[in-house]
Formats: C-alpha cells, sequence, structure tokens
C-alpha cells in the first residue's frame, strides 16, 4: 500500500491553475478559511508574466508553528491544469496526495506509485449543474474547495462565513456560491475516505492581520503623509500605487469639500515619475513613487540629482528578477547596489529592508521623515514575495502622539528675523542643511537649485575646495543618517556560537525557520537582520565577534556582501555567502542545507590549535 | 557675458509698480551668455511682463533643463526660487512642484534642444496633463553649449555655420502643442518686445498649460545666411496674425480701435486679452482652424506669429484631480494621517 503523509496543522498544499480562469479569489478563500480556523498560512502567487492561458500557482504552507517562509515540496496537489500535469505531479513528496479532475480518464502512467491519487470529476459535476460556460468555469473552483474542505476537515461554516462578508448584499451570489461549495463537500464525503493530512482547530493566529506587503506599504505612505504619488505601471510595484489611490480616496478626503488631499499622477515613464516627485519634494510636499529594477535604471540621473541637490524623495522598489526585463514576475534581492550607489559619480542613499508587511507599513511611513530630516532620497527595498503575497503578520500600529518631522526648513519668521540662511550650509556639524519651500520669504531665502557644484550658499563655483568641502559634508550626512535608521535585530543562538548570519527583508520567515531546524540539529547560530543602509556599527561589531559570517542573499552576486565589505569596512574572509537567485522566494529547507554543508566543513580544530 | 556688476544704486524717479518694485528688483544675476543673444532679450521681456502684472518676485517658481535657454533663470527674478534640473526633464519636475504647491506662478524655460530632443516625451506629457504654467522654449535651432550641432526644430534644407545642411524634418512644437492640448499656444521672436511681453503675461494670467514658442536667435552659431533662426531671416519672414494687449480686471479699457479691428478675450481670472488682428479672420479660440492655417502658412515660408490659440476657459491639472485649495504643502499631520483608531479598524478588517 502507497506511504500516507499524515499531519496535522503542517502541510504543503498546491494549486495550479490556468492564469485567467477565476481561480486566485477560490485559492484565497481556501487559505483564509483555515486562518479562521485560528492555524496559520502563508499563500505564495507563482504566476506567469500573462493575462490569460499561461499555468499558475498557488501554494499554500499550513504550519501551526506560525513559519511563513516557502517550505519547498508538496504534501497535496491540486493538479487542474494539464499543461503542467508532469512537472506537477513530480513535486509531490512521497506519500503525498494527488486531487485532480477525472472526468476524463488518464493512462497509469501518468501518476506515480508513491503518491496518493484522489479523482472527482469536476468538470461532469460542473456541466451537469451549469448550463452557463463561465459559471461551469468559476463554480469548478469552489467546488473543488468543497471537496477539500471535506478531504482536509476544514469547518465549512468558516468558508461560509467570508462568503456572506464577502458578498454582502448580493444574495443571489453568496446563495450560488454556497450551493457550489456544499455540491464538492458532499462529493467529498460520499466518495472520499479522509486523507492523512489535516486541519485542526486552534489558536496561532491571535491578533495578526493577513494583508499583502504592497497595500501595507502603501497604507504607509497614507500614514506617513504623502501627498504626491507619481508612478509607471510595472509589476511588482503597480498594485502599490493602486492600494494607495484606494486608501488616499477612502482616508484623505475633505469631508467639508470632497476634494483631494492628495495627487497622484500616472506618470509617461519612469524618468517622468521621479522627476514630479523630485519637483514635488523640492517645493515641500511628501512625495513617493515606487518602481521595480527596470525602473531604478531609468530613473539613475534623477537620483543623481537628488542625492546632490538635497532634495527628499522616497522610492519604494519591489524588487523582481533582473537584469534587463529579467524574471518580471519572479523575487529577488538583487537592486541593493543599483540603488545604495544609484547615479553616475559619487553617491550613497540610505536603504530600508522590510521583511514582512507591517515592516513595510512601518518602513514606508518612516521614509518620509527620513526623506525630510536628511533631504535625500529614500529606498524601501521590499520584493515581490513581500509586495504581492498576502502575509500573517503582526497588526499595524500608529501613535497618535507622532509628529512628522520635516526637518531642516527654515520659515519666514526665521528669515524675517534674519537668521543666517546658506542652502548648504552645515550649521551643526551634523551635515544636513536647512531649506527653504519655494515662495517663503519676499527678499530672503530663495535660492537656485542645481545638478551643478555649488558653495554653501547655493552659488555656482566651479573651485575645487567649494566641490570637495560639500562631497565631505554629504559624507557627514550619511554618518549621520545611521543614527536615525532601524536598527540592526539581533536573534540570539540559546547556545554559545561560533557561526553568525546576517540576512534582510523576505528572507527573513525561512530564516526564522532554518535558525529552529539548525539548533535542533546542533549547528548554534546567532543571527543579526540587517533593516537599512548605512551600517550601524554594531553590524561590523557583530561580524568581528563571529569566526565566520553567513550572508543570506536572494541575488547571483551577494549584493550585500559587497556592501559589507565595502562601506562597513569588514573582512571578507570572515564572510560566507549563501545565495539563492532562481527567482522563487528561498526556503528554509535551502538554508539548512547551505549552512549545515560550510558548518560541517568548517567544525575542525582551528589551524592555530592543531599546530600549536 | 560681461564681468561689470551691474550698479546697486539707481534713479529715485525709476517708475515703480504696484507693490513698489522696480524693474530692477525683477533681475536676477548678470548673464554669461554671449552678446546679443535672444535668451537675453526674453529674460528681460520676462522682467518686464512680471514688474507690470504687480507679481511678487517670490511668488513665482522657475524651473528649466540643461543647455544655454535653461541657464536664463539665474539672470531673472533673483527673489524666486529656481530649479536648473537634468536634460529634458523640467516638466515633470515643474509638475510636481506645482503638485506640492497650486499658489505660485510656475514658469518653465526651456530650449529646443531641452524639449524637442531629449525632452519631447515629458514637453507632450505635461501639455496633455493640463500643468497649469508657462512654458518657454527659447528656440534656436541649434545646440549652443556643444557648439553648433543642429537641433530637432532645425528646418530642412537650412545650413549650420559650418555648412553642413540639414536633411531631417523639424519638430514642429507648435504644431504639436495644439495637437497635445495645450490651452494657450503662442509663437513670438526674441526681437520683438512688444509682441512678446503682452503674450507672456497673457500667458501668466492664463490657467491652464500655455506653450509659449520664441525664435531666439543663435549669435555666436546659427545667425548666418542660410540659416532659418537668424535674426534677418526671422525678421523676414514673421507674420503676425495679432498684437496684444493685455488688460487687468481691474484696469479700465481705453484704448480707441475701428470696429472689427479688436477681439476680447476675457481669461479666467478676468483678465482680458485685447487682440489687434493683423490676419483677416483669424480666430484663436478655433483651435481646429488655427491648425489649419499654421500648416498652410508654413508651407507658403511664413513664420506665423502671435496668440495662435487660447482656450479662455481652460481647466488645469488640479481641477482634473480634484484637489483641495489648500496647498498640499500646507498640509499637516492633523489632515493628513487617519490615526490609530482608524486603523485599529483597517487591522480588524484585515483578520
Amino acid at each position: 500500500m502507497t506511504k500516507r503523509i499524515e499531519a496535522v496543522n503542517d502541510f504543503v498544499v498546491k494549486f495550479a491553475n490556468v492564469n485567467g480562469s477565476g481561480s486566485a479569489s477560490a485559492n484565497e478563500l481556501f487559505a483564509r478559511s483555515i486562518l479562521r480556523m485560528g492555524v496559520p498560512v502563508s499563500p505564495r502567487n507563482i504566476f506567469p508574466s500573462n493575462i490569460q492561458g499561461l499555468p499558475t500557482w498557488y501554494e499554500v504552507r499550513v504550519n501551526e508553528r506560525g513559519y511563513q517562509g516557502r517550505r519547498g515540496g508538496v504534501d497535496l496537489m491540486v493538479a487542474m491544469n494539464p499543461q503542467t500535469w508532469n512537472q506537477d505531479v513530480q513535486e509531490i513528496e512521497a506519500g503525498g496526495y494527488l486531487f485532480h479532475d477525472n472526468s476524463k480518464p488518464l493512462p497509469a502512467s501518468k501518476f506515480r506509485d508513491d503518491v496518493n491519487v484522489i479523482g472527482m470529476p469536476l468538470t461532469d459535476i460542473c456541466n451537469a449543474t451549469y448550463t452557463d460556460p463561465r459559471q461551469r468555469q468559476l463554480f469548478k473552483n469552489i467546488i473543488y474547495v468543497g471537496a477539500l474542505s471535506a478531504l482536509l476537515d476544514i469547518d465549512p461554516s468558516e468558508i461560509e462565513k467570508l462568503f456572506s462578508e464577502q458578498y454582502k448584499g448580493k444574495e443571489t451570489l453568496l446563495q450560488s456560491n454556497i450551493k457550489a461549495l456544499r455540491l464538492g463537500r458532499e462529493y467529498a464525503q460520499q466518495h472520499f475516505a479522509p486523507i492523512g493530512l489535516r486541519v485542526r482547530r486552534t489558536n496561532g493566529v491571535g491578533h495578526k492581520i493577513f494583508v499583502d506587503g504592497n497595500s501595507a506599504a502603501a497604507l504607509g505612505a497614507v500614514y506617513g503623509g504623502a501627498t504626491v504619488c507619481a508612478w509607471y505601471p510595472i509589476t511588482p510595484s503597480s498594485s502599490l500605487a493602486e492600494a494607495f489611490i484606494r486608501y488616499a480616496q477612502k482616508y484623505r478626503v475633505d469631508p467639508a469639500t470632497g476634494k483631494h488631499r492628495f495627487a497622484v499622477v500616472q506618470a509617461e515613464d519612469e524618468l517622468a515619475s521621479i522627476g514630479v516627485v523630485i519637483g514635488a519634494g523640492w517645493n515641500g510636499a511628501r512625495a513617493f513613487t515606487c518602481t521595480s529594477g527596470p525602473g531604478i535604471s531609468l530613473m539613475q540621473e534623477f537620483i543623481g540629482l537628488a542625492y546632490f541637490a538635497e532634495i527628499p524623495a522616497v522610492i519604494i522598489d519591489v524588487q523582481r528578477g533582473g537584469p534587463s526585463t529579467g524574471m518580471p514576475t519572479r523575487t529577488q534581492q538583487s537592486d541593493l547596489l543599483a540603488c545604495a550607489y544609484a547615479s553616475h559619480g559619487d553617491t550613497k542613499h540610505v536603504l530600508l529592508f522590510p521583511e514582512d508587511p507591517t515592516e513595510c507599513f512601518d518602513f514606508a511611513a518612516q521614509a518620509f521623515d527620513l526623506a525630510d530630516r536628511l533631504q535625500t532620497p529614500v529606498f524601501v527595498m521590499t520584493d515581490l514575495d513581500i509586495g504581492m503575497n498576502t502575509r500573517l503578520c503582526a497588526p499595524f500600529a500608529w501613535d497618535d502622539t507622532r509628529v512628522y518631522d520635516r526637518g531642516k526648513v527654515m520659515t519666514y519668521e526665521e528669515l524675517e528675523a534674519g537668521k543666517e540662511f546658506g542652502r548648504y550650509l552645515d550649521v551643526d556639524g551634523d551635515g544636513i542643511p536647512y531649506r527653504t519651500y519655494p515662495g517663503a520669504h519676499p527678499k530672503r531665502g530663495a535660492y537656485f537649485t542645481r545638478g551643478t557644484t555649488k558653495d554653501r550658499y547655493a552659488r555656482y563655483s566651479e573651485a575645487g575646495p567649494d566641490y570637495v568641502e560639500n562631497m565631505q559634508r554629504l559624507l557627514r550626512k550619511h554618518e549621520t543618517a545611521k543614527t536615525l535608521l532601524p536598527k540592526p535585530v539581533l536573534t540570539p543562538a540559546a547556545r554559545p556560537a561560533r557561526f553568525g548570519a546576517i540576512y534582510y527583508g523576505s528572507t527573513s520567515p525561512a530564516m526564522q525557520e532554518a535558525l529552529d531546524v539548525l539548533a535542533e540539529r546542533g549547528v548554534h547560530i546567532n543571527a543579526l537582520r540587517v533593516r537599512g543602509f548605512p551600517f550601524q556599527d554594531e553590524i561590523a561589531d557583530f561580524i568581528a565577534r563571529h569566526p565566520w559570517v553567513f550572508v543570506i542573499e536572494q541575488n547571483r552576486d551577494a549584493q550585500l556582501k559587497s556592501l559589507l565589505v565595502n562601506e562597513a569596512k569588514v573582512n571578507a574572509a570572515h564572510l560566507i555567502s549563501i545565495l539563492h537567485y532562481d527567482g522563487t522566494p528561498i526556503t528554509a529547507r535551502f538554508i539548512v542545507e547551505q549552512v549545515s554543508k560550510h558548518a560541517a566543513a568548517r567544525t575542525v580544530i582551528p589551524f592555530k590549535k592543531a599546530v600549536s | 557675458m560681461t564681468y561689470l556688476a551691474k550698479p546697486k544704486l539707481h534713479h529715485p524717479t525709476l517708475a515703480k509698480n504696484k507693490l513698489g518694485y522696480i524693474r530692477r528688483d525683477y533681475e536676477g544675476a548678470v548673464s554669461t551668455l554671449c552678446a546679443g543673444c535672444g535668451h537675453d532679450s526674453i529674460s528681460a521681456a520676462i522682467v518686464q511682463a512680471c514688474w507690470e502684472l504687480d507679481i511678487e518676485p517670490h511668488r513665482v517658481a522657475k524651473l528649466s533643463g540643461i543647455g544655454c535657454s535653461s541657464k536664463t533663470p539665474t539672470y531673472f527674478l533673483g527673489n524666486s526660487h529656481g530649479f536648473n534640473s537634468v536634460h529634458g526633464r523640467m516638466p515633470s519636475v515643474l509638475t510636481g512642484a506645482n503638485l506640492a504647491n497650486r499658489d505660485l506662478i510656475y514658469l518653465g524655460v526651456s530650449g529646443d534642444g531641452d524639449s524637442a530632443s531629449i525632452g519631447l516625451g515629458q514637453f507632450a506629457h505635461c501639455l496633455r496633463r493640463g500643468v497649469n504654467m508657462v512654458y518657454i522654449v527659447e528656440n534656436n535651432g541649434v545646440y549652443g553649449l556643444t557648439k553648433g550641432q543642429f537641433s530637432a526644430t532645425a528646418d530642412r534644407g537650412s545650413k549650420s555655420k559650418r555648412g553642413v545642411v540639414n536633411t531631417d524634418e523639424p519638430v514642429d512644437m507648435i504644431g504639436l502643442a495644439l495637437m497635445l492640448g495645450a490651452t494657450f499656444v503662442a509663437r513670438s521672436f526674441s526681437g520683438d518686445k512688444s509682441q512678446l511681453v503682452p503674450l507672456i503675461k497673457a500667458a501668466i494670467a492664463h490657467k491652464g498649460a500655455a506653450f509659449l514658442d520664441v525664435i531666439s536667435p543663435c549669435v555666436a552659431f546659427n545667425n548666418h545666411p542660410g540659416s532659418t533662426k537668424s535674426y534677418d531671416y526671422v525678421r523676414e519672414h514673421n507674420e503676425a496674425v495679432n498684437r496684444l494687449d493685455v488688460i487687468e480686471g481691474r484696469d479700465q479699457i481705453t484704448a480707441d480701435y475701428a470696429p472689427g479691428e479688436v477681439t476680447d478675450v476675457t481669461q479666467h481670472d478676468g483678465t482680458v486679452i485685447r487682440l489687434r488682428k493683423l490676419a483677416v479672420d483669424y480666430d484663436p479660440t478655433d483651435r481646429v482652424k488655427a491648425m489649419g492655417y499654421l500648416q498652410e502658412r508654413a508651407a507658403a515660408g511664413e513664420l506665423v506669429t502671435g496668440l495662435l490659440y487660447v482656450h479662455p476657459e481652460a481647466a488645469d491639472l488640479h481641477e482634473h484631480l480634484g484637489t483641495v485649495e489648500t496647498p498640499l504643502n500646507q498640509l499637516g499631520g492633523r489632515e493628513l494621517c487617519p490615526g490609530s483608531v482608524m486603523l485599529e479598524r483597517i487591522n480588524a478588517s484585515l483578520r
């Protein structure tokens, strides 16, 4: 008899669908119903650059311990796409389950001996129940959700509750969805024995929220006081701008007049997007753009201008696979260097690395304070994995006593009182000069902003000493940035550890899980999650304390490691890169395997001791 | 250019405008352009127009790209904030600035290289959006700062200083502006201040995207026989369709005109543009006819100048976006942040 995987609240279900078939909402319904039973899930869209017809997958990891990284492997495959049948069947773990539509019989060669097959005549059921082709298609998805609810012991009342929330006031839709759900559920109950995978009600979700990073960052921009958004559609960042529009239309309308306290421009390209942001920032509004790698490439010249002319700007980079058009619908952390050193000439920019939607919210809001305080572009480095997938995370929080930090802006009163104004004059050693908003005062405080070099009073100057002084001040400002950025987060090992690990951004959930697994196997690691660039001193100190530090990244060229060596002046000999860059989100399995391999090779008596 | 600083003292009887400012209060730093450059005349016309309109200099934001023309904002309105941005990208920066504070006057200064070549896209799209601004192209058909290459507005068949004949079709900025929805379109000549100053005044008073193509000869590289952008050539081929007087709402109209010679166009802010017709039957409020007329006269070798099109009740980008009257850069946390109670509600909706 075929082995059966037995697992409660700890398994992976993957749906293989055809893009545009309406499966996305049914699959999300499935994920949410498990959440409503108090069991954490982390779903991931794996989709092609296509609107209709190409294969798309939705992978749901169910994990009571709350691990949200992609696990790797599949326990139950819902194979709804004949195009990808072979590869889908191949991906199932031995002893796993294959759920499929058996309306048309398939030869035995299409199956595996070590996989449990559950065939359900979905097409036949739909054809018998519905006459409209679109209904046949859409309800087929709901019917399989119904069947899965029976197989996995998901409480159907939770699904029906979700329907009633979704179709509030749309009684016909509500009833027809419930009908389809019950149809699938009843068929499964009559024809299939329970399988080894089961969802058991628990309280692992608590107060957490279920949201995607792009929506979270957009909401952060609303809370952070952004009034101008300029963008150009590009996957995977488009839904961020669209979420900003949605939130702003809800929370940024003057109740008295119905007028908008925000302005959004869908620009003609990324050059114009960043141009609008810089114009608005120069003129004292909080402005941002969201884009992805190709957009960052196009914005280079303008980013250099903003750095040199010292204009606040917030750029949210939802990273995808590069270079060039790369893998537009796959994830990577491969824009670090492009952003850290964006533009020709000598530049260094401030980067923030959120780990999940909660930090997307926090960092997006904070980025506006940082940009205003530092008068420079600030990059929020999220990625497709965080941006476009719904994630269970800590609820958003806001302190109502918080006041926006608009930085050093000289007011009419100060100018009128005769306070000295030099646009590029460092008055207190932090490298940050005062600025004025255009139109501030009839006679004082006006200056000419330019990308060409200038003196402390913004007068055009090509004199070497003026240029050098300005560039040195910009370095002092970069030092000041270190004191304002979010600190790295240390996860100390339970036992004294010789290994350290540095990671950032969307690697976080897989890393947390990997650390637990490694600890269980006796590999103890102190882990440090870097949250911003420029790097604080504790990062270099952390590296110095360990003979070996793993640097885990989702790019080919070890970009964070390069930045660490270059900017934190750490000894590269301490650093071991663990790199994952095939476009899929990094998994705990991958990290454990790579770290174990390197750790084993280094668990020898140090050379000095061996020879003494 | 001159190295002589302008004297700070001036004659006490110099004329003052309603704000008590003399023209010198609207000037900027000493120009570093070549002596005789058309661009300096345009700067002088801007100074004159702002002085005559009693504009507070600090309420103007002047933005430019890169090139000789884009250097000129240093040379006028010294008490205004200026922004010399990157090549061809002034329109987007101006758009952003305008969104941040709708209360200032936005003056975009560009050239034919900046707007017709590298910046053609941004030129097009900021006109499409109806950004409330005055967009002046100081058009000389040549790259001056890089020493004499043809620009995209150089006419086919015109000759460079080195004798090279241009074989490319020129970009017709006026034609584009009309097609793309600019709501105020004019062409003038830097050597005709009496035409240019009222056009700038009318453009400033216009609410919407105002585009001014000003032919401005380059004395160093494009003022020779064979050029179609030289002083001589422009003077010979200039065909003005109208002359303008700009009358602010509160002024009384006193001038006397023969019937049929004059059309009054009242703009959004009450400003009246009084047009003395030079070409019979030219109606500057008819966009489609204007486009046909301009094509026809261009084919006949004429350079049509004057106010070519105006839509007096135009709407601007802020109207399209429905933004609040208060400039966005003056809104604070109270107006912008939905607060923790609302956030808790949002959290609840995400469970």
